[in-house]
């Protein structure tokens, strides 16, 4: 590790050298027509593509040991006088697990909270369809978890591309969670003794995470939405549903403030404050196709991407395993099963793909592949996320997987038609549980699969196959959780910092109740004890260009007229992510990527069509914003994944991967965060890296074998 | 299949509603009823009429935003969500009445969208624990019996969506505030607000312009997540309990 910079160094100075560095053979086995040549004079890292600036670090996450960072930042964090506080305002973007609890608490605490949501209710950001629980280290069972134990796995399902201290103090802060949401009502699942009860979640071999049923990210979100609204009631928070953040406020390069759209109306509101917090979600629904809701957006982060904020690792996306299989052209999401099953039930497909047609319940044992079991003895069908994704994958790739064929174009533009599912088979639980236990477990996700299918999952196998579910990158921040542009802070899935290059189940909640409940609250009167800042006047320069900005846009989305609807773009869009920057990337596919994009882009721009004017509730109009910042996002989210030539987490490149398969980090190259600064509207993004020092933690391998 | 749409057209909060009829062709069984509406949404866009304004985010079942009056029904024929309503549900050659959720206190905004800001104003008026962040005991200091977490859970499943109010012939929300009344009276934590909680929570609510409860049991019936009607026999009995006690 030791000439690590000097490494990185050699890469980010275009890769003039012909093989780039000691590694590079590995980074490029003989994959045959892995590689096509890059274009004359660009790096193969695609330098053509973007400029090298100057690294970055986190300032603010003090030094000493580990276990001692947390408190030590918090007793060295300014105070803010109670009285003081009523004369401080915060305005905070979104209403999920981590915009809720920061608005509640800010509140609580005595600040003047303005809290933004498009939904028509708080209560219904998409934290609540998160289903399977939130891992706690409380060490209820004696299994022999801990604070280091929860901190130490999330790390390294995060295949080691997580900032270790903002890591460790998630794990910290996780057992006050759980004693919040207990107050608050939350309905965790209890035993008959009364105390609460917990299972092991995906890839984990302790018992730490808490649950409500199939229906964890519900009862949380209400309970963090009805402390909310206590606040609403009590006068420190106001809410403003219906309204769509769609440029922020920098005045004196500080976060001062939004512009916001009434969706009922079409008004353009300017709203101020001292800080803006974005707790607006991830960035999944680039794929169209995605288990995220069919709002949510990037609009809030990228429009601050604009103004200066950092946006950290963009290709690191999340592919759930257990998803309902894609069943037409018509799809508009798609639905996720809870993680859990996988504890009871196990996977396979047909060893012979002329079964594919058979009744699953016809075809015998020793005809069937419990590939996950045989591949990965230990973990079994319990691997990590980024494992099962890929072996389904395979397996469908192979020409084994079940269910409706459904017509695909492959990367050469040749159509063909692909069974895309696989089996999560729970008759061996009934048999050994009974079926009473399993519908207590799992019964409301029983009924979900079959009301979309149509198929009783207690009678024949459930049918499964990957999607998007969740973006690890973000918008960089520092142990602050404040972004490159001083007082834009940003929490929850919006945020890079936790999840590395993977995301362990049951770990997105956690953060984003760890972000708005316990880390926020305490590093941003930080910032507020400088304050109050100068007020800003709603006519100075900086509000009105922010203002014109909206309105051009808005305006020239009306006006442009064209043939195409928002979504088809979106679906466009949607197809070019997932074929080359979804489940596996290569060098060749990204740059054909970010050239379909760049002429799509160019299309929508000339050609969208949105009906009906501003002033009216315009749903084309609030998805027309949302995808041409998608357009942009996507562009990014391919450059990223081509100048990170190693396979992590979710993100599997093919040209490095191990003799047998399975994905190839490169800690010597890669171990850094890729912060990218928006290079303007036909400039070349610029990458600043941030090292990623573990002082706690050894880096391994990953190995699930 | 090949569909007959009604639906409920309304340009503005304060602009005259109309039907209009809308013909959709080869519609999948497998769509949800919401895809049907995308479809026949791009069908409308490609012809330049502007597309139906209707609600939903999640299509999972578990937002609540969703909610849809179809042929009378709220949420369709099945016990589910407008979202996780599928087209096999229906036949070839249906006709199809849609209609927004019908009540007074959840004015229409456009076509098929409503306001239901009123179901925010009860829960502030009460449907909250008041804790504080940071204030919390050890989470095993207060033991819950498993039936009374139970009873609470199956309150707590409630979304909020607003079907019950829709499927009211008053337009009463009595079994989305009996559900979050028993959701958190059930629970230990919840004891010490038990009482004022309801008697504010009922005084929003009739203030909101929500119907009175006459037991008719319809909302009961159209709840997607089949909260049942004695959440009402509950609030109604803690209700009583404060009043007496306030006398």
């Amino acid at each position: 590790m030791t000439d690590k910079n000097a490494q990185l160094d050699d890469l980010s100075d275009g890769g003039s050298q012909p093989d780039l560095v000691d590694g590079s053979e590995e980074i490029n086995p003989p994959v045959a027509d892995a590689h096509a040549p890059a274009p004359a004079g660009a790096g193969r890292d695609g330098t053509d593509l973007f400029t090298p600036g100057e690294p970055i670090a986190d300032t603010k996450a003090p030094a000493g040991p580990i276990a001692d960072k947390w408190a030590t930042r918090q007793f060295d964090a300014a105070l803010v006088n109670p009285a003081n506080r009523r004369k401080l305002s915060v305005i905070i973007v979104g209403t999920g697990l981590a915009g809720a609890s920061a608005g509640a608490t800010l509140g609580e605490a005595g600040y003047h909270v303005k809290s933004f949501c498009y939904q028509d209710s708080p209560r219904r950001a998409h934290s609540i369809a998160a289903q399977g629980g939130i891992n706690a280290a409380k060490n209820y069972k004696e299994d022999g978890d801990s604070i280091y134990r929860l901190f130490y796995d999330t790390v390294k399902g995060g295949d080691y591309r997580s900032r270790e201290t903002n890591v460790y103090r998630l794990a910290e802060v996780s057992a006050n969670i759980i004693d919040q949401c207990v107050a608050q009502g939350v309905p965790f699942a209890r035993e008959y003794g009364g105390l609460l009860d917990n299972r092991s979640f995906g890839g984990v071999q302790v018992s730490r995470t808490f649950y409500a049923r199939g229906q964890t990210g519900q009862q949380l979100l209400i309970g963090a939405y009805q402390a909310l609204e206590r606040q609403v009631a009590a006068g420190t928070v106001e809410t403003f549903t219906r309204h769509e953040m769609l440029e922020l406020i920098v005045v004196d390069g500080r976060a001062r403030g939004i512009i916001a759209r009434n969706m009922v109306t079409g008004e353009i509101e300017t709203h101020l404050a001292d800080a803006v917090v974005l707790a607006s979600g991830g960035y999944g629904n680039v794929f169209f196709l995605s288990t995220n809701a069919m709002g949510s957006n990037v609009t809030a982060s990228w429009r601050a991407h604009r103004k200066g904020a950092y946006f950290a690792n963009p290709c690191y996306t999340q592919i759930h395993p257990t998803c309902i299989p894609v069943s037409g052209a018509h799809q508009s999401k798609l639905t996720l099963m809870s993680e859990s099953l996988r504890n009871d039930g196990r996977i396979w497909v047909p060893k012979d793909p002329a079964d594919a047609d058979k009744d699953p319940r016809q075809i015998p044992e020793e005809a069937r592949d419990y590939y996950l079991e045989r591949i990965y003895p230990s973990f079994g069908n319990l691997v990590p996320r980024d494992i099962a994704s890929r072996a389904a994958k395979y397996q469908c790739d192979d020409g084994k997987g079940v269910g409706p064929a459904v017509e695909e174009i492959d990367a050469e533009g040749n159509s063909r038609m692909v069974r895309r599912g696989v089996y999560l088979d729970f008759a061996e639980a009934i048999s050994r549980l009974g079926k009473p236990a399993v519908e207590a477990k799992y019964g409301n996700l029983f009924d979900m699969y079959q009301r979309i299918t149509g198929e009783n999952p207690y009678e024949v196998p459930m049918r499964i196959y990957p999607a998007v579910h969740y973006t690890m990158g973000g918008l960089w921040v520092d142990y602050d959780l404040q972004s490159s542009i001083p007082g834009l802070f940003v929490a929850g899935e919006a945020n890079f910092s936790d999840h590395g290059a993977n995301r362990l189940g049951a770990s997105a909640l956690m953060q984003g109740l760890a972000d708005g409940y316990f880390v926020l609250p305490n590093t941003i009167r930080d910032y507020l004890a400088k304050g109050p800042f100068e007020k800003v006047a709603s006519d100075s320069p900086d509000v009105v260009a922010a203002r014109a900005q909206v309105t051009d846009r808005i305006n020239k989305f009306l006006s442009i007229q064209g043939t195409r609807s928002v979504d088809s773009y979106h679906k466009e869009l949607g197809a070019i992510m997932w074929e080359y920057c979804g489940m596996e990337r290569t060098e060749v596919g990204l740059r054909k990527a970010i050239g379909l994009i760049r002429e799509l882009r160019a299309d929508f721009w000339t050609n969208v069509r949105v009906l009906g004017a501003n002033e009216q509730l315009n749903q084309s109009l609030e998805k027309a914003g949302r995808v041409a910042d998608f357009l942009e996002l996507g562009e990014l989210m391919c450059i990223d994944a081509l100048h990170r030539r190693e396979s992590c987490g979710g993100h599997f490149r093919a040209e490095s991967q191990t003799e047998d398969g399975e994905a190839l980090r490169h800690d010597d190259l890669f171990a850094y965060v890729a912060a990218w600064e928006w290079g303007g509207e036909n400039g070349a993004p610029t990458l600043h890296k941030e090292d990623l020092e573990y002082e706690a933690i050894e880096m391994k391998q990953r190995s699930y074998k | 299949m090949n569909l007959t749409l009604n639906i409920w057209r309304q340009d503005g909060p304060q602009a005259k509603g109309r039907m209009v009829t809308y013909k959709v062709t080869d519609i999948s069984p497998d769509m949800s009823f919401l895809e049907m509406l995308d479809v026949l949404n791009e069908q409308l866009n490609d012809g330049g009429e502007e597309p139906i304004a209707f609600d939903s985010d999640c299509r999972e079942g578990i937002c609540g935003m969703c909610g849809l009056m179809i042929s009378g029904d709220a949420h369709g024929p099945e016990k589910t969500t407008t979202c996780q309503l599928h087209m096999r549900s229906f036949s070839d050659g249906e006709t199809i009445t849609i209609e927004p959720w019908r009540a007074e206190a959840f004015p229409v905004i456009r076509d098929l969208v409503v306001d239901r800001s009123a179901f925010d104003r009860i829960i502030q008026a009460g449907g909250f624990i008041s804790v504080n962040t940071g204030a919390a005991p050890e989470a095993h200091a207060v033991p819950v019996p498993k039936v009374k977490a139970d009873r609470a859970f199956e309150a707590a499943e409630c979304i909020g969506c607003g079907a019950c109010v829709a499927a009211c012939p008053n337009a009463s929300a009595m079994l989305f505030m009996g559900a979050k009344v028993t959701h958190l009276g059930e629970l230990p934590q919840g004891q010490p607000e038990r009482f004022s909680r309801v008697v504010d929570m009922v005084s929003q609510h009739d203030g909101e312009g929500f119907g009175g409860c006459t037991n008719v049991g319809a909302c009961s019936t159209a709840c997607p997540k089949g909260i049942p009607l004695d959440v009402i026999s509950t609030l109604n009995m803690d209700l009583r309990h404060a009043l007496s006690r306030k006398a």
